[in-house]
């Protein structure tokens, strides 16, 4: 068992999405998964599919890596799928075999709405995770919520939570591999047996797993101090952010968009029913 | 007599990705036998992916590993009962405890073999000794251990399924000199007592030079030398090239040697350079 994390990772590049100012990569996203859920139609929803296939042109990620990370939501899409193929009743009757009774409307449905899933994800992966490194997004994420500061959220502690988790993914993975490996040079069997067996079979790996994520906190708590943090009063950041004109036409891009969507659910056809 | 041979063996990691990286280059060698043999080889060169692929913890991109001939990988079911005879201790193993007492974490690899509860008690009593633990220690939590006591019990973990071959990656790893000696000392015991052939990965040359018959040395995914200590530790030059030092003691025997006093090109520890030496002044025998 390998484990594979490409969902949500970061792709190197020197795009203009790249390039962007965070805060606005983060609005942007916002408002295009507002977008997204605003089509109605098969015309509006065309016009999405031309917006995620610029954006990704765009953000100059190979195909192959953007498919990949759709990988772990194959089941997710064929559940919604199937469940609104049998469930969605229409007036164009398919196929009726007793109870199961399959319209032309459903089929619609289900395809719409899984096109909509994967638009939704390439979308927000392309603008925040793909092409934003997690640093800079937490850092945009801190700025925007910033006001809120006043009415006494920590907001620093928050963003500098989020860094310190999103950072720790990559090595708290490797650890992972490492003691599954050593249990496994002990005999440990981890893909046979019962439910509960194979629940009991984790014990080895969490365990120690546990440990040094304490150990790893703690020493990081340290070199945090001795590095005088104090938390967020007062601190000055060495990259401040700046919006630049890209950042003003992104995010008027997708208000464009999502303006376009709304005329075009005006001219009928097909509507989807959620 | 030896237990596993490999053949042809190479190992791609992200094989067909565009960061591919080759870690084993088409190797072929033969292991085992009732000695000790060393692996040395700069960070990266494929020490560790070797060791990884003699249990089966990886799968060999091509080629074959075979244990008594038989290919590892021919029921790959079975995987487990190769891990009972080709025991793998990894770096920094002390982070695999994980049971409540000592005795249980060590009983877990026996336990997974599925012995009778008085084998597997008489197994854990045995490999603590081997390792050099105190009996008392048993029914403690192994967090509650030292570093070096923790090493040793992970040790006897592995040492408890009675392994017809271990391998030890790195064992004294982080260890003060005092721990070094102890855990490697004690590994030569066991190998000597028990005629297991034992392979372990280290950096330290002079662990190496101490405590090996055989020395293989790796340099980008290849094996570079592959002999006893003199053999290997005489073409010393060869050895700072693929960027690898040798024990101190051989730099001493080189200027020696550059001087005009004659000893031996063979030299690689400190007892046996100091008998040369005295040879050549006519002292007395150590």
């Amino acid at each position: 068992m390998n484990l594979d994390i490409s969902f949500g990772q970061y792709c190197e590049g020197n795009s203009i999405l790249h390039r962007m100012d965070p805060r606005a990569k983060i609005i942007a996203a916002i408002m295009y998964i507002v977008a997204v859920f605003l089509a109605k139609n098969l015309y509006a929803f065309a016009l999405l599919l031309l917006s995620a296939i610029f954006l990704i042109a765009v953000s100059g990620i190979p195909l192959r890596i953007v498919l990949k990370s759709m990988k772990p939501l194959v089941i997710i899409l064929l559940f919604t799928a199937v469940i609104n193929i049998f469930w969605m009743e229409g007036e164009t009757l398919l196929v009726s075999l007793g109870f199961i009774q399959i319209y032309l409307e459903g089929i619609i449905n289900a395809i719409l709405i899984a096109v909509r899933i994967i638009i939704l994800l390439v979308g927000t992966t392309i603008f925040m995770t793909f092409t934003t490194t997690p640093i800079a997004l937490t850092d945009g994420l801190e700025q925007l919520l910033s006001p809120l500061k006043k009415i006494g959220l920590p907001v620093h502690e928050f963003s500098m939570m989020m860094t310190i988790a999103l950072r720790f993914i990559p090595t708290l993975t490797e650890e992972t591999q490492k003691i599954m490996n050593a249990q496994k040079a002990r005999g440990a069997d981890f893909s046979t047996g019962s439910l509960l067996q194979r629940a009991k079979a984790l014990v080895p790996i969490l365990v120690p797993l546990f440990v040094s994520a304490f150990r790893r906190a703690d020493e990081l708590a340290t070199a945090m101090e001795c590095r005088c943090y104090t938390g967020g009063d007062g601190r000055t950041r060495m990259n401040v952010l700046h919006a630049g004109a890209m950042d003003y036409v992104f995010c008027i891009l997708v208000i464009a968009l999502g303006a376009g969507i709304l005329v075009l659910n005006q001219f009928g056809g097909y509507m989807l029913s959620w | 007599m030896y237990q596993i041979e490999l053949k042809n063996v190479s190992f791609v990691y992200g094989a067909g990705e565009p960061y591919e990286i080759r870690a084993l280059d088409n190797i072929n060698l033969h292991l085992g036998g009732s000695v000790m043999t060393g692996f040395m080889g700069h960070t990266g060169s494929g020490k560790s992916t070797l060791v990884q692929l003699l249990n089966g913890i990886l799968k060999p991109t091509s080629g074959q590993v075979l244990l008594d001939g038989k290919d590892i990988w021919e029921d790959p079911k079975k995987i487990r009962d190769i891990r009972f005879r080709v025991g793998v201790v990894m770096q920094y193993p002390e982070y695999q405890l994980f049971d409540e007492t000592v005795r249980d974490d060590i009983a877990f690899g026996p336990k997974n073999m599925g012995l009778s509860k008085e084998e597997i008690e008489q197994r854990v009593i045995d490999a603590v000794h081997f390792a050099g633990l105190d009996e008392s220690l048993l029914d403690k939590s192994p967090f509650e251990l030292s570093g070096g006591q923790k090493r040793r019990a992970a040790l006897a973990g592995v040492i408890a399924m009675r392994p017809e071959i271990l391998v030890l990656d790195e064992p004294a790893a982080g260890l003060d000199p005092g721990g070094r000696r102890e855990i490697l000392g004690r590994i030569r015991e066991f190998q000597r007592s028990s005629g297991t052939s034992v392979i372990i990965v280290s950096h330290s040359m002079e662990d190496m030079a101490m405590y090996c018959d055989r020395i293989i040395v790796m340099s980008a995914g290849k094996v570079a030398m592959d002999g006893t200590c003199s053999e290997v530790f005489g073409r010393y030059n060869e050895l700072l090239d693929v960027g690898l030092d040798v024990p101190q003691i051989t730099y001493v025997a080189d200027e020696l040697r550059k001087h005009g006093i004659d000893i031996g090109a063979d030299i690689y520890t400190v007892k046996y350079a100091a008998s040369q030496i005295l040879s050549k002044i006519g002292g007395r025998q150590i």
